[in-house]
């Protein structure tokens, strides 16, 4: 899906096709680590059979419906595809946060919802301009990304302030006995939450290029594109997910830590609600 | 004053249809066996909880017709176990002047005022710029007080101030809050499991079991005539 943001401005005719037979000869490397499992009795082997099975299917699926949004070129089909991203990172985020899906999800859920869609609505509206505003082959993927990224800042704000707050309840209750706002008394846990949820987003500043090649770039330089348009590509993505982390974290730990606290500013002593 | 206040937690009763009036003015210790709701009362004092139902009054007035923070302010806590914010001993006094109320009296916490607060928890104004994190307990909780009594607050609750420390750390603590009650005419409320220190150190006590009042009154009366026969025995492990 990321590779189909090489741009077919760029598009080589050199690009080499790959067959079903040539993904069949891939599949001998799961081979590979099917037999690894066997030789040390991992039992991982029934787990690397069905995964790759579902890989398949769910990127051909995938596949499929992309063709079906970009031939379609709806403007409510491409928000309806968003949509469905938005929804399924949103269900996936709540997953270890320690309190209730209830709770956390509508939490989880606007943040991203406003997080990732104002970086996109930026991205596509200030930075790359396409000449059709809800362009598929833009959206889509960006979307995809950014989405990716907002849901891995949001779980773990939100891990991180359900731990901060549980093991910080003293500190929280002595400032809110001095007449501390729940904002203020809550202020640690909140700094530490963001902290956790920004770090990821410092170093993948940091190692790109070095120690990783974003897929992105490899897909968009493996369909042929030029690797200095990719690398700019590249730039833009890694600017789009650090500021769609960082917004998305923030409003995370603003909703989310007032769910700690009842209406007359009490500590709630059973965790979030 | 509570009326009436039964308070629930996870679905098990620590305060059943309690009526008490904690005298102003005085010291008043909270005694009784351990789940007689004593800290689960005085964390209502200063709405750190609400009760499930019944009315705790300050003044005559419901703490829920109070805005919270003010309250808060009017009437401090001090925990069990203290809790020092990160920083110096003279940042930790300064933090709760920094949370004052916008219609509070401004106060300059400049050093005087740090050695002044200091001194009257009988702790060398020299502690002013040490980090709290190598403080002992005894002189962690002294902190806490001076960090209590810098809201110059009208009522200072206290939950086992003295728990954590050894006897004869505790009873110069113990000898220390009274004094600063004293002195101010402040009303002190405090939970304590040490009843030599209710005996030797309060004006009033009440005595608690089970959620409920069991006998209230002048701490000396109590402690040598108790008319009910659970305090009696209560009192007597003293």
């Amino acid at each position: 899906m990321l590779a189909t943001l090489a741009l077919a401005a760029a598009g080589d005719p050199t690009t080499l096709d790959v067959s079903w037979l040539d993904l069949g000869l891939a599949g001998a490397l799961v081979l590979a680590a099917m037999g690894i499992s066997a030789w040390q009795r991992l039992g991982l082997g029934r787990g690397f059979a069905i995964g790759a099975v579902r890989a398949t299917v769910q990127l051909v699926v995938v596949g499929y419906v992309l063709v079906y949004v970009f031939a379609a070129d709806r403007w409510w089909l491409v928000l309806l595809a968003l949509a469905v991203m938005l929804a399924a990172a949103a269900q996936a985020s709540t997953g270890r946060v320690g309190a209730p899906r209830r709770v956390v999800l509508p939490v989880t859920g606007t943040a991203m919802l406003v997080g990732a869609g104002l970086t996109l609505a930026y991205v596509d509206a200030v930075v790359l301009r396409p000449g059709q505003w809800y362009d598929p082959r833009y959206l889509i993927p960006l979307f995809g990304m950014i989405v990716g990224n907002a849901m891995n800042g949001a779980a773990l704000a939100a891990e991180r302030l359900t731990s901060e707050m549980e093991s910080r309840r003293g500190e929280i209750e002595a400032y809110l006995a001095l007449g501390a706002t729940p904002a203020r008394a809550a202020a640690e846990p909140t700094r530490r939450a963001l902290t956790a949820a920004l770090i990821p987003a410092v170093n993948a500043l940091m190692v790109v290029g070095l120690v990783t090649l974003p897929g992105m770039m490899t897909g968009q330089i493996l369909a042929g594109a030029s690797p200095l348009l990719a690398v700019r590509y590249q730039i833009v993505v890694m600017f789009m997910l650090t500021g769609a982390v960082a917004l998305t974290s923030a409003l995370v730990v603003l909703g989310y830590r007032k769910r700690f606290f009842t209406a007359a500013e009490q500590l709630r002593p059973g965790g979030p609600a | 004053m509570l009326r009436g206040v039964v308070q629930e937690k996870q679905g098990t009763r620590v305060l059943d249809g309690l009526d008490v009036t904690l005298p102003g003015g005085e010291v008043t210790a909270l005694v009784g066996p351990s789940g007689a709701g004593k800290t689960s009362l005085l964390r209502l004092l200063n709405r750190l909880d609400d009760p499930t139902a019944g009315t705790v009054l300050f003044r005559g007035r419901p703490v829920a017709g109070y805005p919270v923070r003010e309250l808060r302010r009017r009437v401090g806590f001090v925990f069990q176990a203290p809790v020092m914010f990160p920083g110096t001993v003279a940042d930790n006094l300064r933090a709760a002047v920094a949370l004052a109320g916008p219609g509070e009296a401004p106060v300059a916490a400049d050093e005087r005022w740090v050695a002044g607060l200091l001194e009257s928890v009988e702790l060398d104004p020299a502690y002013a710029p040490r980090d709290t994190e190598h403080l002992s307990g005894g002189e962690k909780q002294r902190v806490a007080l001076a960090r209590a009594l810098a809201t110059r607050p009208e009522v200072l609750l206290l939950d086992e101030p003295t728990a954590a420390l050894d006897p004869e750390v505790a009873e110069r603590l113990m000898s220390t809050i009274v004094r600063v009650a004293a002195d101010s005419g402040r009303t002190v409320v405090m939970v304590t499991h040490r009843l030599a220190e209710a005996r030797d150190f309060t004006t009033h006590t009440v005595m608690m079991e089970a959620g409920r009042l069991v006998e209230a009154g002048p701490t000396r009366a109590l402690f040598e005539r108790a008319t009910h026969e659970r305090t009696r025995a209560y009192l007597a492990s003293a």
